[in-house]
């Protein structure tokens, strides 16, 4: 039986080496070869030569076709002193690599002339525990979380919408959560805001949502805003940068202030509303780099067959820039005798879970750039169905607020605009 | 005679019903029929998108927008409850 030094120097035997001034060479040429670091994630997160890949030694053989499929591309591969990396090497050769070759004296020889080296942005084990279902999906990772920790989501309304809305962004470790809310918690809110408990009655909203929201993930923190969005505070509030606005508003004069305010800052607002037991989903995202190809894509607006004015869709959430707002899906909200509350008409506690969640997963999409998000389509859910439908909302050429023409650059009187004085 | 899905908000109105038939060759001819079916709807659905074949008909032929016998009409006004 072969000791670990005798086998470590027979492998060294049927593999290319190069030493540390050779590969910095070739990485420095114009075809450099693929860079493999086969060292633990520990070793990696520490520092790595920059422009290589990471993959463990334990994974190489499972992982590497993905990276390199084209088994004539030369291959490197390091570890800390070239050990390891010489029977990755060698295992490379096995799978059919043709021009593979393992740096002699690894990292620590690297860093010992003195070249380059680059340490990640990284989660710590503890994050790396905390979102390993995230970290496994692929359209998340790392990367992805690490962009949600570094993200800000405003949610107007810590009620039935925003509380389930909330909790699951905070849990998926959404770096910045600010809650717009004036009220106290009230016994009636318990039936559905579940971000609430019973021992909070009589407690300002935002104070027992960030108890909660603190206590479900330290990484979380909360802003919140003991206050009524208006006209006067609403630049002072969206100023703070937020990446996404998730409106959960209980009124229509909000939801119009939240619009025309999100239009002028350029933030994308996810859109829910209920009532009994259905519920609305949107997303409005008018803004961005494509808000003139847009309104190029909606000149003909009337009359011209849907099919030609699509969707955005080419599965980039970045390209679903210069949707609609919600100024184009409902220029002007009924009168308030045909628009009740749900404290006036009720709603089931459970449908405030469902659409909140949905928005939630409309925020996460966005934050992430992942998918296809709800921009220019609007989600109808209907709880004593079970049914989910869709129709298309279109950017209107003539909104007042992101048409090409606007008529409102400034705020309005919400609650007069919404008390029908327009429909006059 | 086509399928009109009633928002929860104008139900009262259709005595509960979720779903009711009217007839119209156009969205105009239909929303007739309908509130002539239930009369207590006048003057209520203008504050309504009109959706037929889940395409809002503002961006189609506004009320002269065809129905064909069966196509699904989604009346949806704006609900702002959240809370």
């Amino acid at each position: 039986m072969a000791s670990y030094r005798e086998l470590l120097r027979r492998v060294k035997a049927e593999i290319d080496e190069v030493d540390a001034q050779t590969a910095r060479e070739l990485l420095d040429s114009a075809e450099p070869p693929l860079l493999v670091d086969v060292r633990r994630r520990d070793e990696w997160d520490e520092g790595h030569i920059p422009g290589a890949i990471h993959i463990p030694r334990g994974s190489l053989e499972s992982r590497i076709e993905k990276a390199a499929p084209d088994r004539e591309q030369p291959v490197v591969v390091y570890c800390s002193a070239g050990e390891r990396s010489a029977f990755a090497a060698r295992t490379l050769g096995e799978l059919g690599y043709e021009d593979v070759t393992s740096l002699a004296g690894g990292f620590t020889d690297w860093k010992r002339n003195g070249f380059p080296t680059q340490v990640d942005r990284a989660l710590d084990p503890q994050r790396r525990t905390r979102y390993s279902r995230h970290l496994l999906i692929p359209e998340v990772g790392e990367e992805g979380q690490l962009k949600l920790l570094e993200s800000k989501v405003l949610l107007i309304g810590a009620g039935g919408l925003g509380s389930p809305a909330a909790l699951y962004l905070a849990a998926a470790g959404v770096g910045r959560l600010g809650i717009v809310d004036a009220d106290v918690v009230d016994e009636s809110n318990l039936q559905r805001q579940v971000l609430h408990a019973t021992a909070d009655l009589g407690t300002p909203k935002v104070d027992s949502a960030r108890a909660a929201l603190e206590a479900l993930n330290p990484d979380v923190d909360v802003v919140g805003y003991r206050e009524r969005l208006t006209s006067e505070n609403v630049d002072r509030i969206l100023g703070e940068g937020w990446d996404v606005i998730v409106d959960g508003a209980d009124n229509f004069p909000t939801r119009y202030l939240v619009n025309d305010a999100s239009v002028w800052h350029d933030v994308p607002v996810v859109h829910g509303s209920i009532f009994r037991f259905e519920g609305q989903v949107t997303v409005f995202k008018p803004g961005g780099a494509a808000r003139g190809a847009a309104l190029q894509d909606v000149h003909a607006w009337r009359g011209r067959p849907p099919e030609l004015t699509g969707r955005p869709d080419d599965g980039d959430g970045a390209a679903a820039d210069g949707g609609p707002c919600y100024r184009c899906l409902f220029p002007q909200p009924p009168p308030p005798e045909l628009a009740p509350s749900c404290a006036e008409g009720g709603v089931l506690g459970v449908l405030p879970g469902v659409i909140g969640s949905l928005q939630a997963n409309e925020a996460l999409k966005l934050l992430l750039g992942i998918g296809e998000p709800l921009v220019g389509r609007l989600l109808l859910f209907d709880a004593l169905a079970g049914e989910l439908n869709e129709v298309a909302i279109r950017r209107d050429p003539d909104c007042p607020v992101c048409g090409e023409h606007p008529t409102i650059t400034e705020y309005v009187d919400y609650v007069e605009f919404c008390a029908g004085v327009q429909h006059a | 005679m086509s399928v009109v899905r009633i928002p929860p908000t104008l139900r009262d109105d259709t005595r509960g019903q979720r779903e009711v038939m009217a007839e119209g060759e156009t969205v105009r001819d239909l929303l007739d029929d309908l509130t002539a079916r239930f009369p207590s709807l006048d003057g209520k659905l203008e504050f309504a998108n009109v959706y037929v074949g889940g395409e809002d008909v503002r961006t189609r032929d506004g009320y002269d927008t065809a129905v064909e016998p069966d196509d699904t009409v989604i009346l949806l006004p704006a609900m702002a409850g959240g809370s």
